[in-house]
């Protein structure tokens, strides 16, 4: 596994499932009577977050508690960026602090690929979301579940039918999961209307439709996208009620999903936008396990690019 | 000593003559062995000689931006570069966009001596696209002003660019546009196409540029004017300019070197070296413009040098500067796109670099043929030599330039400007 994780295209299959069978593990080890393992006990991890994002920065945090990790939360609020730091200076003095890790969220695409390739810090770089290009724990949390609920938490997710729902053109989560879902070898179908489609997604490994309805029935894994109502400002989409008409996930659409069918969501939620509160909190729903699951997850991660102790070390 | 003796050169890689160099012009040229005295000898055994280039847009930063170009250090990198006349932009602050600037850093370029520079004036006052700026007083100052141009912005609004056509030809002037329809690339990061929908950078898309080109040739024709396209980076550019000269349209268009080598591909790295305005395109477009350049469609080359200091490019690719530095690496650039690759002749070479781009900018001095009295605007290439660019020989006083630490053929071995040398063994000749 490379030392960075930046793009869901840093991971090959091998990696994929190392870390999905990782984060199985350590799922089960802290839902046990160990709550807390020792692994990274003396490392410091730093969330450098340029972007308001609790969850995730929550997430990240807690996972990397759970390792026993110390960490460092810089948060662009209340920190010299917000005088004009430059990403440089703020990357060396994370560096002059010794960080072994540094979890990145950043308004700017390729802000991570920069922290990683600049030479301005040693650590691992993990990208908790640039712009609009990536986030890959995202899509890996996200393939987590997939596998969990439709494949029995094992192997792949071959043949998987996932239908990706909404502002296709700003999300780097739909970005991080295209290129993880191909990867792990399920058959994803983006759904948006074209103004929200990325200009040369015809080149991406997945398949476009503009009609949700005849997506829907033979979707087994449906993801719905946060969708701004500023966009209708720039002429993305006449107004919110015209773009939830044809895209949100009301209880009609949802009733069309067939019984085993997931619903899933990044969050935050949007609800009567995208999603209905009927399909948000629906039988079908895996929202909040999602969340869950992002902890595992980020463990997992942390725990495979630090190269901490080996699990079967910490469990006895 | 004030003459030189070119000892066995190859004008154009046409067959050995010895050039003698004096009085600031061409004095002899023959194919028997030339012995004056009281001049040096340079040999030339492998060399090549060419008319001194000429640039079309360059970008000098003086007055406002010392910190990343000055007159000096700019018409040092292009003396390098074996150019003898540059044009500085007008984009610097104050804008070149009355007779006092224009003056001024005309003023500067006599100064340095490097090459001459010629100042391009802005087409509307402060590059704001709302009023004619006073192009008639900037064409009769000192400066002799022929091309204006808003560069860096595009003159968006129709009829402004309508008049500024008409306007100039009363003396000659030509108006070079920055084709970019603004709407359609608001906060737009890199070429709208496969790589930005998956590095999630705002696109640039090919339509922006093409629809303005096509709008201004259509003016152009419409008015009778001259019409000058700056840094064409797109496959429908050059199809656009092509049918425009074929109906009779008096347009000409320049190709930047970077857009006849890199490609959009580059931007992967989220190195903001190759971050640039226009944008790198497709490999589809790079041939495109190669093509273009070899047929005479496109008529020059201009490097568009675009300095900026480290710190506008050591950060996120959203909040760098636009540009690369180009002046040293042009020629270099094009023998690799164009020479290597069998397109073109070191004639049609000439013809882009210096006969054209003389003629486009009306400098008679310039872009003339190395013959027995003409001016003595020389540079002599080492065609067999590889070069690496590097920091130290960057004369520049920034460092943006995409091609550094790339082997890239030729070697440029000296530089005359009006029979002086500014350029011997590859060095600045003070």
């Amino acid at each position: 596994m490379k030392r960075h994780l930046l793009s869901a295209s840093d991971l090959s299959y091998e990696d994929a499932i190392l870390i999905l069978d990782t984060a199985e593990e350590l799922a089960k080890l802290v839902d046990g009577p160990v709550k807390k393992l020792p692994t990274l006990r003396g490392r410091t991890i730093v969330n450098l977050f340029y972007e308001d994002s609790t969850r995730t920065r929550i997430s990240f945090e807690a996972a990397a508690k759970r390792l026993s990790a110390d960490v460092i939360n810089f948060t662009a609020k209340g920190s010299s960026v917000s005088k004009g730091e430059s990403l440089k200076d703020t990357a060396l003095t994370l560096q002059a602090m010794g960080a072994d890790a540094v979890i990145v969220r950043h308004s700017a695409s390729g802000a991570a690929h920069q922290l990683a390739a600049s030479g301005w810090i040693a650590g691992s770089v993990i990208n908790a979301g640039d712009g609009t290009h990536e986030h890959p724990s995202q899509a890996l949390l996200d393939a987590f579940t997939m596998r969990r609920h439709l494949r029995d938490s094992k192997g792949d997710l071959a043949g998987v039918r996932v239908t990706i729902v909404g502002d296709v053109l700003h999300s780097r989560v739909a970005r991080s999961n295209v290129l993880l879902l191909a990867t792990l070898g399920a058959e994803v179908t983006l759904v948006a209307p074209p103004t929200l489609m990325p200009f040369g997604v015809e080149q991406w490994p997945c398949d476009i439709s503009y009609d949700l309805d005849r997506v829907l029935p033979r979707t087994e894994a449906l993801m719905m996208l946060r969708v701004q109502g500023e966009r209708m400002n720039n002429a993305f989409f006449p107004s919110m009620r015209e773009y939830s008409r044809g895209y949100g996930l009301d209880d009609k659409r949802a009733s069309a999903l067939s019984p085993e069918a997931i619903v899933m969501h990044p969050g935050p939620m949007n609800r009567g936008l995208e999603i209905s509160a009927g399909a948000a909190d629906g039988l079908r729903s895996v929202i909040v396990e999602q969340v869950a699951n992002g902890v595992s997850v980020r463990m997992a991660i942390l725990y495979l690019l630090l190269g901490g102790a080996s699990i079967e070390e910490v469990s006895l | 000593m004030s003459g030189y003796l070119l000892r066995g050169v190859s004008v154009l890689g046409e067959q050995k003559v010895d050039v003698l160099i004096d009085g600031g012009i061409i004095s002899e040229v023959s194919k028997k062995p030339l012995a004056p005295t009281g001049v040096r000898t340079i040999d030339c055994d492998g060399l090549i000689a060419m008319p001194g280039l000429v640039d079309l847009h360059t970008h000098l930063r003086e007055p406002g931006r010392e910190d990343s170009e000055t007159v000096e250090s700019g018409s040092a990198a292009a003396a390098l570069g074996g150019f003898v006349a540059i044009h500085a932009m007008a984009n610097t602050n104050p804008v070149a966009d009355t007779a006092g600037v224009v003056e001024q850093v005309y003023r500067l370029g006599r100064e340095a001596g490097w090459c001459d520079v010629r100042p391009v004036g802005a087409v509307t006052v402060g590059l704001h696209g709302t009023q004619l700026a006073e192009l008639a007083a900037m064409a009769h100052s000192a400066a002799h002003v022929r091309v204006f141009s808003d560069d860096g912005k595009c003159v968006a609004d129709p009829i402004l660019m309508r008049r500024a056509l008409e306007y100039v030809k009363a003396f000659d002037g030509v108006i070079a546009q920055h084709a970019q329809e603004p709407r359609l690339t608001e906060d737009a990061q890199m070429n709208e196409g496969f790589v930005s929908s998956q590095l999630g950078l705002r696109g640039w898309p090919a339509v922006a540029e093409e629809s303005i080109i096509s709008r201004d040739v259509l003016l152009a024709e419409h008015v009778g004017s001259r019409l000058h396209v700056c840094h064409v980076s797109t496959a429908g550019s050059v199809e656009i300019v092509r049918w425009a000269k074929s109906r009779g349209v008096m347009v000409t268009a320049e190709v930047t070197p970077h857009h006849l080598l890199l490609t959009d591909e580059l931007a992967r790295s989220y190195d903001p070296r190759y971050k640039v305005n226009p944008p790198l395109r497709r490999d589809e477009d790079v041939q495109a413009l190669r093509q273009g350049l070899a047929d005479g469609t496109i008529d020059a080359v201009a490097t568009d040098h675009a300095p900026h200091p480290l710190e506008d490019k050591e950060c996120e690719w959203s909040s760098a500067a636009f540009g690369m530095i180009g002046l040293q690496s042009a020629l270099s650039v094009v023998q690799t796109a164009m020479i290597e690759t069998g397109l073109m002749t070191w004639s049609e070479v000439s013809d882009r670099m210096s006969t054209r781009p003389a003629r486009i900018g009306s400098l008679r001095d310039h872009g003339r043929p190395i013959a027995v009295g003409e001016p003595a605007h020389v540079v002599l290439v080492d065609p067999r030599g590889k070069s690496v660019f590097t920091l130290e020989g960057n004369a520049s006083k920034s460092r943006n330039s995409p091609f550094l630490g790339m082997e890239l053929h030729g070697r440029i071995e000296a530089t005359f400007l009006r029979g002086r040398a500014t350029v011997l063994d590859g060095k600045l000749a003070g």
